[in-house]
């Protein structure tokens, strides 16, 4: 275990500098400075610029000057907004990203289990119809559609909870349940197939006619089967929630960070492109190593040690 | 052993909601510490308030964008602030300058009541300290050509890599003469900027007590706590990404007339969500699009719509043959309504332009708005711009032509983009007008590089006065960006410049702008931005500042 760990660890630094390297070259391709009103800019107004941040060296030079400072955990300063260290801005954003990411992956994963192994168990009746319907609403309809519904309906009109805003536990309620819809959907559609899948297999009848009750043939043979492919979707959808989702923060005015990662590039803010972008490959490959490991957890016969991994 | 693993699961569920609810738990304690403070001092004036954007720059010398600007503009304070018709008056000045040399040189008195917000006072070297400060290359801040605006003497030398004067900030024209003493020199005469004191009142001209920003270091202006304030209100609070607080200045010399006591000003960057809290009464006022106007037009205590000084024109490239065109270029300005365009489609306030230089921007020497000589130009219709479209397509022996107009990729640009198409195909016959959309800064390439036929552009005034329109398009300008040229125009620009006869100059100015419009049809423009807003009907004198930071809060009040 502690071999493949450190095996995977090795690859990802890889990874990593592949996907910085990758990053860096390509957003040098991206037209225009990183500079607010370049319309209005002069010449030597742009040279002056340029030389405070580096920006008139060639670009080779301004990679491992980069690389460089990155190495010596420098990810730079911010164009964008003075010279604000681009990590502290991360971890000032990641806060509320994180926590309503969290919320919406618990929510929509309890609910979306528990819609699909229903559906699964009464395949084919109403349960069944009711829940691949949510399913295919949650995944057909944008999140935006139902945060401006809830918004209205919820906020403004009923006035149950706050429209909009960060201050505390009932502003999350909203914004949390937009965003879990997806997963819901996502969630409960792969469980029911991957339930009616197992529930057809040999060794379900096997167990059945060993004469082991229902509820312990669903539980411990059933779920525990059909929960690989869910976790397997989970981590990745897990980190996209997490790492801040753009529209759902820009609705209910969430500090998170989904807006960074838009605006940088949109701005040309070039050390919080590369910031956010490494920052999410982390999260990222962590996620899918954690996720390789709770493969053997659920299921002893992957065995993560031997074998390719 | 496998009902440990799931143990192990379910305690990673618990630690994880302990961590949540406790987060939560900590944010509930500041929400209800602020309602009770709300609901106890029951006289307490409160704004609440709204901005698009986290502040990028919370250093007045740095502030290049709206939001940085109109905090600035009310955290700090320079020699002069500008009042409620935009003009400039005295402030951290105490008097008006001593004019020496001919004018050449203002002697500025400094009130000896005005503090930093830690007791300090703010004294002549903080203004030297600071220009000095906005004109360095380490400092780069964009809008340090506002120095050269004023004609600050060597600004501009300083500012020019290739001059040997580069950087030596200390040869800058500001001179402490004692604790509450300035003196300002100037390049040229200041009787030729009749607009000179209304840029004073910019930020970037505003002090920095140097001991503190020394102290702060690379810190500087960060957060709340790392900046002092000499303004009317002082920045109490700052969540990054989530808004602001911003409360009346205990040390400010001024704070009598403050009426407001405190201004919340959340980031909120989505227009319904702006709506929805206007609506359930947690956001006083917020800037709305065409497609809510309708909605709240008829609700006249809180409908208003406001003009800007930002025109937006179409520019014709005169490198394409036919746009190098006098008939062509005068065809294709008449050739499309623009009355239909800010009254169907931008439905916001703003106005059709026929002009350059926008209206209620700057008065005159005989107090006369710019627009009132000049008025409306090249206001002709369809049939008049067909016989010009005839004549040009005759003059260049083609009978068709096909031209490319370049565009924002914004939803309500390319709307814009799409009505002018239409009615300029409609309206000459034999044109042929596609559309393409860009983002914003692979258009400016393009418009840089001249690559392009039409193109939707825009221009917002850097100082009060019409010639920071009008020198937009003299020959080889690096604003001109279509190959216009014109030997009378340019000339009437450069004379204007240094004329010291406010009257001539102001005529020449006028001049320039009918010939940039009316003889060469240089530009189409299309409208002068207006915005419309919906506020509270309890908050009183609002004014919109055309230049420098949008609002003047000390002067607003809450009834």
């Amino acid at each position: 275990m502690a071999r493949f760990v450190l095996k995977r660890l090795l690859y990802m630094l890889i990874t990593l500098f592949i996907i910085t390297s990758f990053t860096f070259f390509l957003m040098k391709l991206l037209p225009g400075s990183p500079f607010n009103n370049e319309e209005k800019l002069t010449d030597q107004q742009k040279f002056i610029l340029n030389e405070k941040y580096g920006l008139n060296d060639p670009v080779p030079v301004q990679y491992f000057n980069y690389m460089g400072n990155l190495v010596k955990g420098d990810m730079g300063v911010s164009f964008q907004y003075d010279n604000r260290p681009v990590s502290t801005m991360i971890a000032e954003r990641i806060g509320p990203s994180a926590v309503l990411g969290v919320e919406a992956t618990i929510i929509g994963t309890i609910i979306g289990l528990i819609l699909g192994i229903a559906a699964a168990l009464k395949h084919n009746t109403s349960i069944d119809y009711l829940s691949s319907l949510i399913a295919v609403l949650g995944i057909s309809i944008p999140s935006f559609v139902f945060a401006g519904v809830l918004q209205y309906y919820v906020g403004v009109k009923l006035e149950w909870l706050p429209v909009a805003l960060w201050d505390g536990p009932k502003y999350h309620v909203l914004p949390a349940l937009s965003l879990s819809v997806f997963v819901i959907a996502t969630v409960a559609r792969f469980m029911r197939t991957e339930m009616l899948e197992v529930l057809g297999q040999d060794y379900i009848t096997t167990a059945k006619s060993k004469g082991l009750s229902n509820l312990v043939v669903i539980w411990k043979h059933t779920i525990r089967n059909a929960l690989i492919p869910v976790v397997t979707i989970l981590g990745p959808l897990a980190i996209n929630l997490i790492t801040g989702t753009l529209i759902i923060e820009k609705i209910f005015a969430v500090p998170g960070l989904g807006f960074q990662f838009v605006s940088s590039i949109t701005l040309n803010d070039y050390p919080v492109i590369m910031a956010t972008t490494i920052f999410y490959s982390v999260c990222f490959i962590i996620v899918i190593l954690i996720v390789d490991i709770l493969y053997g957890v659920i299921d002893p016969r992957i065995r993560v040690a031997g074998g390719k991994g | 052993m496998k009902k440990s693993k799931w143990s192990l699961l379910l305690t990673i569920v618990l630690v994880l909601s302990v961590f949540l609810s406790a987060c939560s738990g900590k944010k509930e304690e500041k929400a209800s510490g602020d309602s009770s403070s709300k609901g106890g001092g029951s006289k307490e004036k409160v704004l609440n308030l709204m901005e698009t954007s986290e502040i990028p720059y919370l250093d007045n010398i740095m502030a290049d964008d709206q939001v940085s600007l109109n905090l600035a503009n009310n955290v700090y304070e320079g020699l002069y602030t500008l009042n409620d018709k935009d003009e400039p008056v005295l402030s951290g000045a105490a008097e008006e300058p001593e004019e020496k040399d001919g004018g050449k040189t203002w002697v500025f008195k400094l009130r000896d009541d005005a503090v930093w917000s830690n007791g300090d006072p703010v004294t002549a070297n903080d203004y030297v300290f600071a220009w000095r400060k906005a004109v360095s290359k380490d400092t780069a801040t964009q809008y340090s050509f506002i120095y050269q605006v004023a004609g600050i003497l060597n600004a501009d030398k300083i500012l020019n890599p290739e001059d040997p004067m580069y950087n030596k900030t200390d040869k800058l024209g500001i001179k402490a003469i004692d604790d509450h003493t300035i003196e300002v020199k100037f390049a040229g005469p200041t009787s030729a900027k009749p607009y000179l004191k209304a840029v004073l009142s910019f930020p970037t001209f505003y002090p920095q007590p140097e001991k503190f920003v020394k102290e702060q270091g690379k810190q500087y202006a960060l957060e709340a706590d790392k900046a002092l304030y000499n303004g009317p209100f002082a920045l109490t609070k700052w969540e990054h990404e989530k808004g602001w607080v911003l409360e009346k200045n205990d040390k400010y010399w001024d704070k009598k007339n403050v009426k407001v006591d405190k201004i919340n000003v959340n980031i909120l960057k989505d227009e319904a969500t702006r709506i929805n809290l206007f609506e359930t009464g947690k956001l006083d006022r917020t800037t709305i699009s065409a497609e809510y106007v309708d909605q709240y037009k008829d609700k006249k205590d809180v409908f208003s719509t406001v003009p800007e000084s930002s025109v937006f024109f179409l520019r014709m490239n005169q490198k394409n043959k036919a746009l190098a065109n006098n008939n062509i270029r005068h065809a294709i300005d008449m050739g499309w309504d623009k009355k239909q365009l800010t009254d169907v489609l931008l439905n916001n306030g703003s106005v059709p332009a026929y002009f350059l230089v926008p209206s209620k921007f700057v008065n005159g020497p005989d107090g006369a708005d710019f627009r009132e000589k000049n008025g409306d130009m090249n206001k002709g219709d369809a049939k008049k711009a067909k016989e010009y479209w005839e004549k040009g397509l005759k003059e260049l022996g083609v009978k068709k032509v096909s031209l490319t107009l370049l565009n924002y990729d914004t939803d309500t640009a390319q709307k814009d983009a799409q009505f002018i198409k239409n009615q300029l195909e409609k309206n000459l016959p034999g044109l042929s007008l596609k559309i393409k959309a860009q983002p914003f800064k692979q258009k400016l390439k393009l418009e840089e590089n001249l690559d392009y036929d039409i193109s939707y552009a825009g221009w917002g005034p850097d100082y009060p006065d019409p010639m920071t329109f009008v020198d937009m398009f003299v020959t080889g300008g690096s604003h001109n960006e279509m190959n216009y040229s014109n030997k009378k125009y340019d000339e009437l620009i450069k004379k204007a410049s240094s004329e010291t006869d406010l009257k001539k100059r102001w005529e020449m100015m006028q001049q320039a702008e009918k010939i940039l419009i009316q003889d060469d049809a240089a530009i189409s423009p299309m409208y002068q931005r207006g915005y419309a807003f919906i506020t509270k009907s309890n908050i009183k004198n609002i004014h919109n500042h055309s230049f420098g930071g949008d609002y003047s809060y000390r002067d607003w009040d809450v009834k």
